[in-house]
C-alpha cells in the first residue's frame, strides 16, 4: 500500500507542499541534529530520534464505523505521504489506531490510553458531536491536542482542539442563504434525526430563516436515528407544501427517506430539497437515482475541479482501491496531519503548547478543496459549496461562495 | 389548512392510509419469524434481527453479481433472491439450532444471552466480510417510483410489493401452522412435549425445523427491506425492538394476535406520526403499548397453552 502512494508520488513528481511561513526550506532537508529529540520534545511525548507517534480514533465498529472508515482512510494516506516527504522535523510518523466503537464513553477511554499510555503528540479523530464532547475534558485535563474532522453546529472552541470541518455559519447559514437568494424560498420544512447535531443545527437554522431571511418554518420534525418509515413524514411535508426541504436526516434513514421521497412522487425535479448531512460516503448507499436533483451543502466535493483534489483522488484511489468515494468529512479528515505538520515545523518543536502558538495563520495551498487558513479561533478559513447530485452518485457544483468564510463558531443572535 | 381544497385533502387522507397498511405489512413480516420461534418454542432469539440481515445480504450478493454478470436480469432477479434469502437464512438457523439452541431449551435467560452473544458475532461476520458501510441493492425499475391512480394520489410501489410479499408469506405460515401435518405435530409439541414424545412424534426435529423456519422467514423480512433501506452490519439491532415489541404486545403463540398488533402498533404510530413529530410518536405508541401490556401481561391475544 505505501509503495503505491511511493509510486504515484514518483510518478507525478509532487507532494503537497506547505506554506510554513517561519521556517524555509523543503521537509526532506530537516536533519535530526537540528531538532535534537531532548529539544523538540520536552514534555515527554512518544518522539524518537527517527520516530513521532501520534493517534487515530475513530469508530471502527459499531453503527457510525460507515461514516467514520472514510476518516481513517484519509488520515492513515496523508501520513503516508508526509512519511514519504521525509516526515515531520526528520522524524517519520507511527500511528496508534484505537477504536472509539460507537460509544462516547469508549471515546474519552481511548483517548486517555493514547494521551497517558502511548504518549501521542496528537489525536486526529472523533466524528459525532457527542463523541467530541465526551473526548473534551480527557484532552484539555491532559493538556493534548486534537484534530476533528467534521462538519459540526459550533459554540465551541477548546484551546486543546483545531476544526478542520466547516462549523454552522460555513455550511447551514451559507446554504440557507443560497436557498433564499437563489431559489427564492420563503417557507422552510426542518427534517432530521433525533440527536444533537440536527437539533441544533434546525435551532441556528429557524432563527437565520425568521430573523435574517424573513422566511417561515412551516415544519420541524425529528425522528429516532435507524428510523425507516418515512411515508406518515412525506405526507406531513406534502401538506405544508414547503419551498425547501432541508434535511439534516443521517446515516440508515437517510437511505429509507430519499427512496421514500422518491417512491412517493418528490423527486428532484419537483421538490427542492437540500441536505446537511449526504455526501458521497451516502449517496453510495441511498442510491445515485434516489437523489438526482437534489442539493447538498458542503465544503468539499469528489468532483471538484482543480490540480490539488484530482491528485488526492487519484492518491486516495492508488491507496484504498478504484471504488472508493470521497465524502465532505474524508477530505476534511485529510488536511489534519498537513495542518498539524506545518504547525510543529513552525514551532520546531511537538510540545503541544509550542504548536498550539503556532497554529494560527498556517496555510495549505495544496488542500483538495482548496487554499485554507487556520484562524485564531482554531477553525478553518473555507468555502462553502453548493452540490447537484447526479444520478452517478457525484455531484455538480453549482454554487461557491466568492472568497473563504471566516469560521464564526459563536454566531451573534444565535 | 384553509387553502386546501377537498380533493387534496381525501388525497393525502389515502396516502397516508396507506402508509399505515404499509407500515403494518412491514411489522408483520418482520414478526412472523420472530413470532413462530417465541411462540411456539419460547426461545427469546435475540439474534433474530441478524437473521434478517442474512436475507438483505444475500438480495444484495445476487444483485451485484446480476449487475456485474446478467443485467438483462435486473428485472426479475428479486424471484430469485426472496427464496434464496430464506434459504440462506434457513440453513444458517438450521445449523444454529443444531449446535447452540438445542442445549438451551427450558433455559429461556441463558438462550436469550446465547443469542445476543451470537448476534454480536454475527454482527462482526457481516462486518468482515461486507465491509462496515452500509449498502443498498440496485431495485429493478418497476419496483420503483409510484402507482398514481387520480393525478394527486402517489403510492409507492415498492409499498405495495411488500404488502403483497406479507400476505403470501402469513398465507402460507397460516397453512402450515394449520393445515400441515409439520403444523400438527407443532402445535401438539407446544401442546404437551412428552405426550407428543409418546405418541411417536420426534419433537427433536419438529424444533430444528421450526426454529429453522422462523429464521427462514426473518430472511425473506431482510430481502423485502433491501427495497426500502440500506443494509449494514448491525442493521438488524434496529428491527429486533419493533420485532419484539409486536410479538409481545400480540400474546405469544398467537398468529391472530400478531396480525392485529402489527396492525394497531402501524396504524397508531403512522397516525400519530402523522399530527405529531416522529420520535414524539414513537413514545406514544410504546406507551401505549406499556400500558395495555400492565393490564393485560398475557398480550392481545393470549394463547391457551397448558404448561
Amino acid at each position: 500500500m505505501t509503495q503505491g502512494v511511493r509510486r504515484f508520488l514518483a510518478g507525478r513528481g509532487m507532494a503537497l507542499a506547505l506554506s510554513v511561513g517561519v521556517l524555509a526550506g523543503s521537509a526532506g532537508a530537516y536533519a535530526n541534529q537540528d531538532y535534537p529529540t531532548d529539544q523538540v520534545n520536552t514534555t515527554g511525548l512518544a518522539v524518537t530520534d527517527d520516530t513521532v507517534t501520534v493517534g487515530i480514533l475513530q469508530s471502527l465498529t459499531g453503527t457510525m464505523a460507515i461514516s467514520e472508515m472514510g476518516a481513517v482512510e484519509a488520515f492513515r494516506l496523508a501520513i503516508a505521504q508526509i512519511n514519504e516527504e521525509g516526515g515531520v522535523l526528520g522524524r517519520q510518523i507511527e500511528y496508534v489506531l484505537e477504536d472509539g466503537a460507537s460509544d462516547w464513553p469508549t471515546f474519552a477511554d481511548r483517548a486517555r490510553k493514547l494521551l497517558r499510555q502511548d504518549n501521542v503528540a496528537t489525536i486526529f479523530g472523533g466524528y459525532t458531536s457527542a463523541s467530541r464532547q465526551a473526548m473534551l475534558p480527557v484532552i484539555e485535563r491532559e493538556n493534548g491536542l486534537l484534530f476533528y474532522p467534521t462538519f459540526y453546529e459550533g459554540m465551541e472552541q477548546s484551546p486543546n482542539v483545531v476544526y478542520t470541518g466547516q462549523e454552522a455559519t460555513q455550511q447551514t447559514i451559507a446554504a440557507l442563504n443560497w436557498l433564499a437568494e437563489e431559489k427564492g424560498a420563503e417557507t422552510f420544512y426542518l427534517i432530521g434525526s433525533d440527536y444533537v447535531w440536527p437539533r441544533t443545527t434546525n435551532n441556528i437554522a429557524r432563527t437565520h430563516i425568521e430573523e435574517v431571511l424573513g422566511g417561515e418554518v412551516v415544519g420541524e420534525d425529528y425522528y429516532a436515528l435507524g428510523h425507516t418509515s418515512f411515508g406518515s413524514a412525506v405526507n406531513r411535508v406534502r401538506l405544508r407544501r414547503p419551498d425547501a426541504i432541508v434535511s439534516t436526516v443521517v446515516g440508515g434513514s437517510n437511505v429509507a427517506f430519499f427512496r421514500q421521497l422518491n417512491a412517493s412522487g418528490l423527486n428532484g425535479s419537483n421538490t427542492l430539497l437540500l441536505s446537511l448531512a449526504t455526501s458521497e460516503d451516502e449517496v453510495l448507499g441511498i442510491g445515485g437515482e434516489n437523489v438526482e436533483g437534489f442539493y447538498s451543502a458542503y465544503k468539499y466535493f469528489m468532483s471538484l475541479e482543480n490540480e490539488n483534489n484530482e491528485a488526492f483522488v487519484a492518491a486516495f484511489k492508488e491507496m484504498h482501491g478504484s471504488d472508493s468515494v470521497i465524502g465532505d468529512n474524508t477530505q476534511a479528515a485529510y488536511l489534519g496531519p498537513w495542518i498539524w505538520k506545518a504547525a510543529v515545523e513552525r514551532a520546531g518543536s511537538f510540545d503541544v503548547d509550542a504548536v498550539n502558538d503556532n497554529l494560527a495563520g498556517i496555510e495549505l495551498h495544496n488542500a483538495p478543496e482548496g487554499y485554507v487558513r487556520v484562524h485564531e479561533n482554531r477553525h478553518l478559513w473555507t468555502r462553502a459549496r453548493i452540490g447537484k447530485w447526479n444520478a452517478d452518485g457525484q455531484a455538480t457544483v453549482v454554487w461557491e461562495s466568492d472568497d473563504l468564510i471566516e469560521p464564526d463558531p459563536f454566531p451573534e443572535g444565535y | 389548512m384553509g387553502d386546501f381544497t377537498t380533493e387534496e385533502l381525501l388525497a393525502i387522507f389515502a396516502m397516508q392510509g396507506f402508509a399505515g397498511l404499509s407500515l403494518f405489512s412491514v411489522l408483520l413480516l418482520m414478526a412472523l419469524g420472530l413470532a413462530i420461534i417465541y411462540g411456539q418454542m419460547r426461545v427469546i432469539n435475540m439474534a433474530h434481527g441478524e437473521f434478517m440481515v442474512i436475507g438483505a445480504y444475500t438480495t444484495y450478493f445476487i444483485s451485484t453479481l446480476v449487475v456485474s454478470q446478467a443485467p438483462w436480469f435486473l428485472d426479475y432477479y428479486v424471484f430469485i433472491a426472496v427464496p434464496a434469502a430464506f434459504l440462506m437464512a434457513f440453513i444458517v438457523g438450521w445449523i444454529v439450532e443444531a449446535v447452540l439452541i438445542r442445549h438451551l431449551y427450558h433455559r429461556p435467560l441463558d438462550t436469550l444471552l446465547a443469542t445476543w452473544g451470537l448476534a454480536l458475532i454475527m454482527q462482526q461476520a457481516f462486518r468482515s466480510i461486507f465491509g462496515a458501510r452500509e449498502v443498498s441493492v440496485r431495485l429493478p425499475s418497476w419496483l420503483q417510483g409510484s402507482y398514481q391512480p387520480t393525478l394527486m394520489i402517489d403510492i409507492p410501489i415498492n409499498g405495495i410489493a411488500i404488502m403483497v410479499l406479507t400476505l403470501f408469506v402469513t398465507a402460507g405460515v397460516a397453512w402450515m401452522m394449520y393445515r400441515s401435518r409439520w403444523g400438527l405435530r407443532v402445535r401438539c409439541t407446544v401442546s404437551n412435549r412428552e405426550m407428543s414424545g409418546a405418541v411417536g412424534i420426534n419433537t427433536r426435529s419438529v424444533d430444528r425445523l421450526t426454529f429453522a423456519v422462523g429464521c427462514g422467514i426473518a430472511g425473506i423480512a431482510g430481502a423485502a427491506f433491501t427495497t426500502i433501506s440500506s443494509t449494514g452490519p448491525t442493521s438488524g439491532a434496529l428491527y429486533i425492538v419493533d420485532t419484539f415489541l409486536v410479538v409481545v404486545f400480540g400474546g405469544a403463540g398467537s398468529l391472530l394476535g400478531t396480525m392485529a398488533s402489527a396492525f394497531s402498533i402501524a396504524q397508531g404510530q403512522s397516525i400519530l406520526e402523522f399530527f405529531i413529530s416522529g420520535s414524539m410518536a414513537k413514545v406514544l405508541t410504546l406507551l401505549v403499548v406499556i400500558g395495555i401490556l400492565m393490564l393485560r401481561p398475557e398480550g392481545l391475544f393470549a394463547s391457551k397453552v397448558r404448561r
